[in-house]
């Protein structure tokens, strides 16, 4: 029994390790407990719990899963290195981008699952069992593109560590129609995500064309960002190295997607305050309140400013390619995106409501509790995938009656 | 969109067998029998069936039946109401519409008030399907629009503009929904399931008129604030996590009686009426006056006009 063997010896791997890996595992699993807790008590007693109102009815979490969706999509961008450009760098992590995805769209869709308000329902989004509206929702269209993007991801790193263990090289024929579907998909769940928002024709705030490309282009900073950061650091704490020429080339996709995604919000301001319309009074109450309301306007200048000093650091060259500002950069990005995506992005479109009322939002405590249970949910799933496919990856761990392992150029992966 | 929701007309016990419904129903049946067993071991039946309960447009008559039932015993057992629930279908060859006379509403808010009433909404936190705005006169501009405006009404120099489900022709929120929980009715209704909604608010957002509602908490109703005369798609007692809506009162209107909001308007601002009957008064009202509906520009096509007599 192979695939057995292959589970058991990856469990194996999952469950083997020292005191900073127990320690990292036992913090999520606490913040998983705490969170699930006050998601215990939010299904116990409603969605009352939340920050949420009739005038406002989505808040942190479907912010995050915008936040999220992007990350996900990003592993799109170790991908295109890897397999359309033939980057070897790229093609050494190609499988932890796919983890990142993987973990990503989990969170994304346990975001979506902890903002139902009525979750045992949630089996009526299922096709042909209950009764999912495509293709006319573009939520239908949404729950089909994540989980079909889970699913493309799943597989072709499943089958590739699979192989790698059985001491095979991947049939280039088997996985590359996969990564190019996954590539078009990553695309596809960004555009999806955008027309969630803009498909609403009584929210002037998101119905703009520009949205799409905006999602894409703050996506792309914040995820190679992210990836920046979580690749140093699988760097320094395991044995797995990560080629200087892949943080890079990632330090470069940063560079170019913040300035295209200032470039787009400079756009956005420019039409909503040259003269402003009641079309711009979202954009109004955002950046500059409204009547004593100023809920969301040190925000917005906050990411603004992260975003704004991130961009200037990596479009410096010298700078970019010092590490130290290089992280400091990226950090920036990543929580300046994501202050964007949220507060920026959520909020606004339901402030003031279609019919001119003007009602806060701010997270409650459960709220932030459940949001970074998720998020260490997210993490534990990354943390399992990325322990159990290093070893392989690097040559490590393999199946015991496998043959000696082939170094080959045109594998996906290069033995360090 | 309107061909589409005569096609979609929930029309009872025509609806084709197919494998899969079979399957569903006898999946239905089996939790059913599950459920009947759980019960006399004491536990709450009614939650037990919710769960795999079937849409509403693949309930046979005797489905529906039995789910009345259960709801009636629910409401017993909850509140203490001996409710009386109605499903009356769409009448063939009615449209339903509806219009305002703006220059008569005084902003009292008994429309609001009545609505509740019939309606079974929560009352803690309230909620109402009737949002009067507060106007300058001469500007219909919303941004300015006062909502919780207070003391004798009319005010000098205001105009009030009552504002609720416009049950949209071509209803962005139907489009959005996506499990089909809402729906147009061949009337012109726009109804909701509130057994199959899962509460993910994206209509609410999908809304230009934000005429939709959600049940953050329970309704916390007293059973004297309960109507017992209740419609299985309108104004039952709402559970806790789904979206709630005006829905012109179908379980009154399709009887031939009025909205309860007509009925409570002192000053005769609201005419309600059916749009394909010649001889009716909101005919006659698009007929000779210069009647608007709201946010023309967005396409949604209401079924609501309002109008300066």
């Amino acid at each position: 029994m192979r695939p057995a063997r292959f589970v058991f010896s990856c469990a194996r791997e999952v469950l083997r390790g020292g005191r900073l890996y127990w320690s990292w595992m036992g913090a999520l699993g606490l913040v998983i407990l705490w969170g699930g807790l006050a998601y215990v008590d939010q299904l116990g007693t409603g969605l009352e719990r939340t920050g949420m109102s009739d005038q406002v009815p989505w808040g942190v979490y479907i912010a995050n899963f915008g936040f999220l969706d992007g990350i996900a999509a990003s592993a799109a961008l170790l991908m295109i290195a890897a397999y359309v450009f033939g980057r070897q760098y790229a093609r050494k992590v190609a499988m932890l981008g796919s983890g990142i995805a993987v973990a990503a769209s989990v969170a994304c869709g346990l975001f979506v699952f902890v903002d139902l308000g009525r979750p045992e329902r949630a089996w009526h989004l299922v096709p042909m069992l209950g009764s999912l509206n495509w293709p006319v929702s573009m939520l239908a269209w949404d729950v089909l593109a994540l989980n079909g993007y889970l699913v493309v991801h799943l597989t072709i790193s499943i089958y590739v560590i699979y192989t790698l263990w059985r001491g095979k090289r991947p049939s280039s024929r088997v996985f590359y129609p996969g990564i190019f579907v996954a590539i078009f998909w990553a695309i596809a769940i960004q555009c999806i995500i955008a027309f969630l928002f803009s498909a609403n024709v009584g929210r002037g705030y998101w119905h703009t064309a520009l949205l799409g490309p905006r999602f894409l282009a703050a996506s792309f900073a914040a995820g190679s960002a992210l990836m920046i950061l979580a690749f140093r650091w699988i760097d320094r704490l395991t044995s797995f190295e990560v080629d200087p020429q892949l943080i890079r080339y990632l330090g470069l996709i940063t560079a170019v997607t913040m300035q295209i995604n200032l470039f787009l919000l400079g756009n956005e301001l420019f039409v909503s305050f040259y003269h402003p319309t009641s079309h711009s009074a979202a954009m109004h109450y955002l950046f500059l309140g409204h009547e004593g309301l100023h809920g969301l306007v040190p925000w917005i200048y906050t990411s603004l400013a992260l975003q704004a000093a991130s961009c200037v650091i990596l479009m410096i060259h010298p700078l970019r390619s010092s590490i130290g500002f290089l992280t400091v950069a990226c950090v920036m990005a990543v929580v300046g995106i994501w202050i964007d995506k949220g507060m920026g992005l959520i909020t606004p479109g339901f402030v003031p409501t279609p019919l001119g009322e003007y009602l806060e939002y701010t997270p409650t405590w459960t709220e932030v509790r459940v949001s970074l249970a998720v998020w260490a949910a997210g993490l534990l799933v990354f943390t399992i995938l990325a322990k159990a496919s290093i070893p392989i990856e690097s040559g490590k761990l393999r199946d015991p009656g496998a043959p000696a392992p082939e170094p080959e150029a045109s594998a996906p992966t290069v033995t360090a | 969109m309107s061909d589409d929701g005569k096609r979609r007309l929930p029309v009872i016990g025509d609806e084709p067998q197919t494998g899969r419904r079979t399957f569903m129903n006898a999946f239905a049946t089996a939790a059913g029998a599950v459920a009947a067993g759980v019960a006399t071991a004491g536990c709450d039946t009614p939650e037990i069936a919710d769960l795999f309960r079937q849409h509403y447009r693949r309930l046979t008559d005797e489905d529906k039946r039995e789910l009345i039932a259960r709801l009636e015993a629910l409401s017993l057992q909850e509140h203490g109401v001996r409710a009386h629930i109605s499903d009356p279908p769409p009448v063939p060859g009615v449209e339903f519409a509806y219009a305002l006379d703006l220059s008569t509403c005084t902003g009292c808010r008994q429309c609001e008030y009545a609505c509740a009433a019939e309606n079974n909404t929560p009352r803690d936190p309230e909620m109402h399907y009737i949002r009067v705005l507060e106007l300058e006169r001469g500007s219909f501009d919303l941004e300015e629009a006062e909502h919780d405006y207070e003391g004798t009404v009319p005010r000098e120099g205001k105009m009030y503009m009552p504002v609720s489900c416009m049950q949209c022709a071509d209803p962005p929120c139907v489009s959005a929904c996506p499990v089909d929980a809402t729906w147009q009715e061949a009337d012109g209704i726009v109804v909701i399931d509130y057994d199959w909604c899962i509460g993910c608010r994206y209509c609410q957002a999908a809304c230009p008129y934000q005429a939709r509602h959600f049940n953050f908490s329970e309704p916390n109703l007293r059973p004297s604030d309960i109507n017992p005369d209740q419609g299985l798609l309108s104004n039952r007692v709402r559970p806790r996590g789904v979206m709630e809506k005006c829905h012109f009162c179908l379980h009154r209107t399709r009887r031939g009686l009025l909205p309860a909001c007509q009925e409570a308007c002192p000053v005769g601002a609201r005419k309600f009426g059916n749009l394909n009957d010649p001889t009716s008064e909101v005919r006659f009202i698009l007929e000779t006056q210069q009647v608007y509906v709201l946010k023309e520009e967005l396409g949604t096509l209401p079924r609501f006009f309002y109008y300066f007599g």
